[in-house]
């Protein structure tokens, strides 16, 4: 009988939880789905409306933006590619680079450490400024080189598969160094595959981090043919069921990314604590 | 490192230079120059500029403004530290206790992580505005709700929009810091304590508190830099500056104000505290826990 009480609290707790977590996005859907006219007179809703189709498509396709340059398309477009490539950048060099620092002897080693880890230190919001003087002297403002490079610049998945590293055992070294692997054999043929998840789970992780810029994209394109979504939710202009409608749509890549990967996102992280 | 090397004189170069290279470019150049503009001042038409020596940092803490944003800043990381780890943590231990229905909870929870925080402020910005917002109009009633004008309104406004999605993020720690004690440890610890209340004080809480100081850490870092997302698309710092944070107000001064010399200067600030916070981190609250 108390176990039955129990469990009831514990579900009565977790349900205001879910409340607290999915009524609001609930409401911003339900009222992306009326006319702008229904919601200007009668506020938020909280049961759909019939101008779903309607108001989504008008808002991937329409052209948007001060000079009508841009659609949501495109936004989506752009933030997939500066995504992708701030995820492909920094997986790669922080594998190369942890590589380098746990399985070699490097001069001045300790100074390559701090190096590259006291950029930790330093995220990005602090040098935004410095950071877009850098970028126009090399001309990379409105291009994509631009968007990625900056926020790639980051050690956070180095340390990751540095602490990854230093959990494989000696042997596996040494069983192959008998088998006359060299350096760069060992590195593509044992430790990558080793390191699957751990790559996944950074790739997944800084994905939705490059996914999810907002003040770094909004800094560095003045050309509405570079914007991205998340930033062109405060820029673009439209009714308030389009604002929705973008709203909605914007959350949908890094959301689903998160439901059908937790299990290995989190067993990523937690491999190295 | 390792015991077992590979000998080279070159490879590891090849191997730690793209990742070298990139921060080089990309992140000491512009800490050079944040140092550099930290210490001139230039003249307000850009024609000039000269050193300056602290005079900056003297300016800094001759403003009112800047320690309007200091004091906003701690309130703030101190308030969504406490909102998001709590409730994080209550949600947590129910969710890792119930049999049915544990994993689409979890699921349902966790899913607000991965909202960026800029389209967190546009969905708060509904529920605030006077206009549609439901949360305007439920504190209205309740106390006149003006966050335009009243700076406590204010702070309400933010810290809801704030603490949001961070629940998510402290309910997946905390959910998974409990799922990785042993079950040996919790059924010894029914036999010798009956009540549910004092054995989560003295037995769980303490063997979780390792992830609890990770999340503290992360909370205040969120609370001082991802938020900037939330702040710029909900109150822009008003009433007048109440709620800029202090990286808000480095943007605002530099890139709006066009004062390279002050927001070097105040990026310069924040870099210590960062500083502070994390050799606070290693030195004393490594040493302090107790890891299982």
């Amino acid at each position: 009988m108390t176990k039955y009480i129990s469990s009831t609290i514990n579900h009565f707790i977790l349900s205001i939880g879910l409340l607290i977590m999915v009524v609001p996005i609930w409401i911003i859907f339900a009222s992306s789905t009326h006319s702008s006219l229904f919601i200007n007179t009668n506020g938020l809703q909280f049961f759909l409306g019939d101008n779903f189709i309607d108001n989504y498509s008008r808002v991937l396709f329409k052209q948007s933006g001060f000079f009508n340059e841009i659609t949501a398309l495109k936004m989506f477009l752009n933030s997939f590619v500066m995504a992708t490539g701030i995820a492909t950048l920094s997986v790669i060099t922080s594998l190369m680079a942890a590589y380098g620092l746990v399985y070699f002897k490097v001069k001045y080693a300790t100074f390559i450490f701090w190096l590259i880890f006291i950029t930790l230190l330093v995220p990005l919001e602090l040098r935004i400024m410095p950071s877009y003087i850098v970028m126009s002297k090399l001309n990379l403002v409105n291009t994509f080189a631009g968007l990625i490079l900056p926020i790639s610049a980051s050690a956070i998945a180095t340390f990751f598969f540095r602490q990854f590293y230093k959990s494989i055992p000696d042997e596996l070294l040494e069983a192959a160094k008998l088998d006359g692997t060299n350096s760069w054999s060992f590195f593509i043929d044992f430790l990558i595959p080793l390191s699957k998840t751990m790559i996944a789970a950074v790739f997944i992780f800084m994905f939705v981090f490059g996914y999810n810029q907002y003040l770094w994209p909004l800094i560095m394109t003045t050309s509405e043919q570079y914007w991205t979504v998340v930033m062109g939710l405060k820029t673009m202009y439209g009714s308030i069921s389009d604002r929705f409608a973008f709203v909605i749509m914007s959350m949908i890549p890094p959301v689903i990314i998160i439901i059908f990967l937790q299990k290995l996102f989190i067993q990523g992280i937690f491999q190295n604590k | 490192m390792k015991k077992v090397q590979f000998k080279s004189n070159y490879s590891q170069y090849f191997f730690l230079a793209p990742q070298l290279l990139i921060l080089l470019i990309f992140l000491y150049w512009p800490i050079i120059q944040t140092f550099k503009d930290a210490f001139t001042m230039q003249d307000a038409f850009g024609f000039g500029s000269q050193f300056a020596g602290f005079d900056n940092f003297l300016f800094i803490f001759s403003d009112p403004s800047y320690f309007t944003a200091f004091k906003f800043t701690i309130i703030y990381s101190f308030v969504i530290t406490f909102i998001t780890g709590s409730i994080g943590l209550l949600l947590a231990v129910q969710a890792n206790k119930v049999m049915h229905g544990k994993s689409a909870y979890k699921t349902l929870l966790i899913w607000p992580y991965a909202i960026a925080p800029a389209v967190v402020g546009v969905m708060a910005n509904y529920f605030f505005s006077e206009r549609y917002g439901l949360l305007h109009h439920l504190f209205n009633n309740l106390w006149g709700f003006n966050w335009y004008e009243n700076v406590f309104d204010a702070y309400i406004y933010v810290i809801i929009a704030g603490s949001w999605k961070q629940i998510s993020a402290n309910f997946i720690f905390f959910l998974a810091g409990l799922q990785a004690i042993q079950k040996t440890v919790i059924e010894a610890s029914i036999i010798d304590c009956k009540s549910n209340i004092r054995r989560f004080w003295t037995i769980t809480f303490p063997l979780l508190m390792p992830t609890t100081f990770f999340l503290i850490i992360i909370n205040i870092t969120y609370a001082f830099f991802d938020t900037f997302g939330i702040i710029d698309t909900t109150t822009i710092g008003a009433p007048g500056s109440e709620t800029k944070t202090l990286v808000y107000k480095a943007y605002i001064d530099g890139f709006k104000g066009l004062d390279l010399g002050s927001a070097g200067a105040q990026s310069i600030m924040m870099m210590i505290i960062v500083l502070v916070i994390t050799i606070f981190q290693f030195r004393y609250i490594e040493g302090k826990i107790h890891y299982n």
